[in-house]
């Protein structure tokens, strides 16, 4: 019974959120003094183009982006086309369907930010608790660098390899996602290619990711090393690799929603790091957008950075209330 | 009933299980602030903010060019005279660099202060009155904290952009934005916080007492939560940081101001990495990760003052403990095994 209540709630209070996120993605661009359109009229007139031409184009873009209709049906046609999937046209690239630009750069994302959570995960869980059961010399090491790299803004990593083992050394491509002349293709050279200019995008992740789970698990495990079932079992005289198995069980929760909810933020959470890098994600999709004041390129961007997150989280939450045994006990659970 | 009590008078009459360790002579009493546990990180941390608001602060007043004085051209190399060097502009990147820091330690400031006054404000509310006002601060805190901050705070910037309004545009309006979208974690931990001191026999004392809700939340919640907030307005103050650069690099920053994003996009968009020129994009990196790093350790070393759960003793101390429990295991088994004689 509880268990219902639970997972009703969470999904009322998640669709709650998903709304308010999608009327502040159809709002914000929209309150700015005149309209996107007149922004990007204006900076057409600033490239030349004539005063004619402008208003044909602005009319068009009207029309377009239906801005002439009053702002209540241009927010149902606004859902009614995401909900078909249809995230509009780029003002820069038009008439470019946004989502075929994004179809090219979100891929390149989940390359780069999948294995770099996944393996940043893994191999921080265990550097975490290893340094927190070892303690001493070992934790001081592995705590004071994990917090160095869990700590430093993720892009400032980026810049620093960048710098170092790019430009300086040379050992790897100096930013982009393949060679000029090649171009995105099912091909073995294409791949080992792109390879090449992949590992240093992942490298910076990949040590923020273990920096960050790494600092996490050890506080996490620490905690449990000093709770009362671990004095107490050890009291009895239970051995060291079951105490272990039970310290690792309950640190782990959190951390497996840390895995969860790092897999949402996902599509934004490298934004910067592809921009130094130049690599073609969805991060420098942004930023190129950003510059063209490319409102409906922003807009979908923005959306589905939200939607992932909330997926994420909305997932994690009713994964909880099963896992959780005080969840299911509980009338309703903690909002 | 008495099983209890013959329990409890037995337990007395065997003394305590594991034999105290014999007390060191206790030195003179000292002031209660000596006696929190100031450790080496919190110093390290300390003496890094200090020299970075120095550089901020205190280091235009000796240096001899401004941040808007053109002293030579793109990316000119370091010279005795420009120790870093001219950035992209031809101003000289120290000077850039100080007024940086500083408008970003201002934008951190007033963003980070900001968001935990809304947090703590909307958590204290919500978790000590209750009721009706508790479930609808926390509905909206709830969906803002499900929304990615970034996604707002792009659209909004995106938006002021395109205003005439001059502070809207700059580290102000910037500081503003992030306070106003970044302040729901903070509510949320400071509710759960403030409805467990809510039931607290001393703010039965201040109700009988004949105190206002107002004064009961300033003088009997708050101090009971003073430590939380430090902390938390510790992190406000380095995620608004880390939050303008972000904004600045993707091209949202403060327009017509420096900050330590503006430069960092700056260094970016005129190549100086793939260029080599380090004097350009080192420096802001450098700060901003040790404004980052600097804060995050001062907070982990003031939770470890405040929480001594998660306070590590030195290894020989482990150890020590170690031994300590083997021995009271030890104790308890022989106990038990001599009880389980006894009944039998």
């Amino acid at each position: 019974m509880g268990l219902r209540r639970y997972l009703a709630s969470k999904t009322v209070w998640y669709l709650g959120a998903l709304v308010v996120a999608v009327v502040l993605n159809f709002l914000l661009p929209r309150l700015i003094p005149g309209n996107p359109v007149d922004v990007i009229v204006s900076s057409l007139g600033q490239g030349g183009a004539s005063s004619e031409a402008q208003q044909r184009v602005y009319e068009q873009f009207m029309r377009e982006f239906g801005l002439d209709q009053p702002m209540w049906n241009q927010f149902v046609t606004y859902l009614s086309s995401i909900l078909h999937g249809n995230l509009g046209k780029s003002f820069a690239f038009y008439p470019t369907p946004v989502s075929d630009l994004i179809a090219q750069s979100l891929p390149w994302t989940l390359v780069l930010q999948l294995p770099a959570i996944m393996i940043g995960w893994i191999v921080g869980n265990v550097l975490g608790a290893v340094a927190a059961y070892k303690g001493g010399g070992w934790d001081k090491s592995v705590f004071t660098t994990s917090l160095v790299f869990s700590s430093m803004p993720y892009y400032c990593l980026s810049i620093i390899l960048l710098y170092a083992l790019a430009v300086q050394l040379g050992w790897f491509p100096p930013g982009g996602a393949y060679s000029l002349g090649t171009s995105p293709e099912w091909s073995w050279a294409f791949f080992s290619d792109a390879l090449q200019y992949w590992w240093l995008p992942f490298l910076s992740l990949l040590l923020i990711n273990i920096g960050g789970q790494a600092v996490g698990m050890r506080s996490m495990a620490i905690y449990e090393l000093g709770s009362d079932y671990v004095n107490y079992s050890r009291s009895l005289g239970i051995g060291d690799a079951k105490m272990t198995r039970y310290i690792f069980n309950n640190a782990m929760l959190p951390q497996i929603t840390g895995l969860a909810l790092s897999i949402g933020t996902m599509v934004g959470g490298a934004l910067i790091t592809e921009l130094v890098f130049n690599y073609p994600g969805m991060g420098t999709l942004l930023f190129n957008a950003i510059s063209s004041n490319d409102y409906p390129v922003v807009q979908a961007v923005t959306l589905i950075i939200t939607v992932a997150v909330l997926v994420a989280n909305y997932a994690v939450e009713i994964l909880y209330g099963f896992i959780d045994p005080r969840i299911r006990a509980s009338k309703s659970g903690e909002k | 009933m008495t099983n209890i009590s013959s329990n409890a008078v037995s337990a007395e009459r065997e003394g305590p299980l594991v034999p105290e360790a014999p007390q060191a002579p206790g030195p003179k009493a000292k002031p209660a602030w000596r006696s929190l546990n100031f450790g080496p990180r919190m110093w390290v941390s300390i003496g890094m903010i200090v020299a970075i608001a120095a550089l901020a602060f205190i280091g235009p007043l000796f240096y001899p060019y401004g941040p808007d004085q053109k002293v030579g051209g793109l990316y000119d190399s370091p010279t005795p005279e420009h120790i870093l060097g001219t950035e992209n502009f031809g101003y000289d990147v120290l000077a850039v660099l100080m007024a940086s820091t500083r408008n970003s330690l201002i934008n951190g400031l007033l963003a980070g202060t900001l968001a935990t006054v809304i947090g703590v404000l909307i958590g204290i509310l919500a978790g000590y009155v209750g009721g009706w006002i508790e479930e609808a601060l926390m509905g909206i805190t709830n969906i803002v904290l499900a929304i990615p901050a970034i996604v707002i705070l792009i659209l909004i910037s995106m938006s002021l952009q395109s205003t005439d309004i001059p502070f809207l545009k700059g580290i102000v309006g910037l500081a503003l934005v992030i306070g106003i979208t970044s302040w729901p974690w903070t509510a949320r931990a400071v509710r759960a916080q403030a409805s467990s001191v809510g039931t607290r026999e001393h703010i039965d004392v201040a109700k009988l007492s004949g105190a206002r809700t107002g004064g009961i939340l300033i003088f009997d919640v708050l101090p009971y939560l003073a430590s939380y907030v430090v902390m938390a307005w510790v992190l406000q103050l380095a995620s608004a940081i880390l939050a303008e650069s972000t904004l600045s690099m993707l091209g949202l920053g403060p327009s017509g101001t420096n900050s330590l994003g503006m430069q960092l996009h700056w260094a970016l968009a005129f190549q100086a990495v793939a260029t080599g020129a380090w004097w350009a994009f080192l420096p802001p990196t450098i700060v901003l990760t040790l404004i980052s790093f600097a804060l995050l350790y001062l907070q982990s070393s003031l939770d470890e003052v405040f929480n001594p759960r998660l306070r590590r003793g030195k290894k020989k101390n482990l150890a020590k403990a170690a031994e300590r429990r083997a021995d009271a295991a030890r104790k308890l088994a022989e106990q038990i095994e001599g009880r389980q004689e006894v009944s039998a």
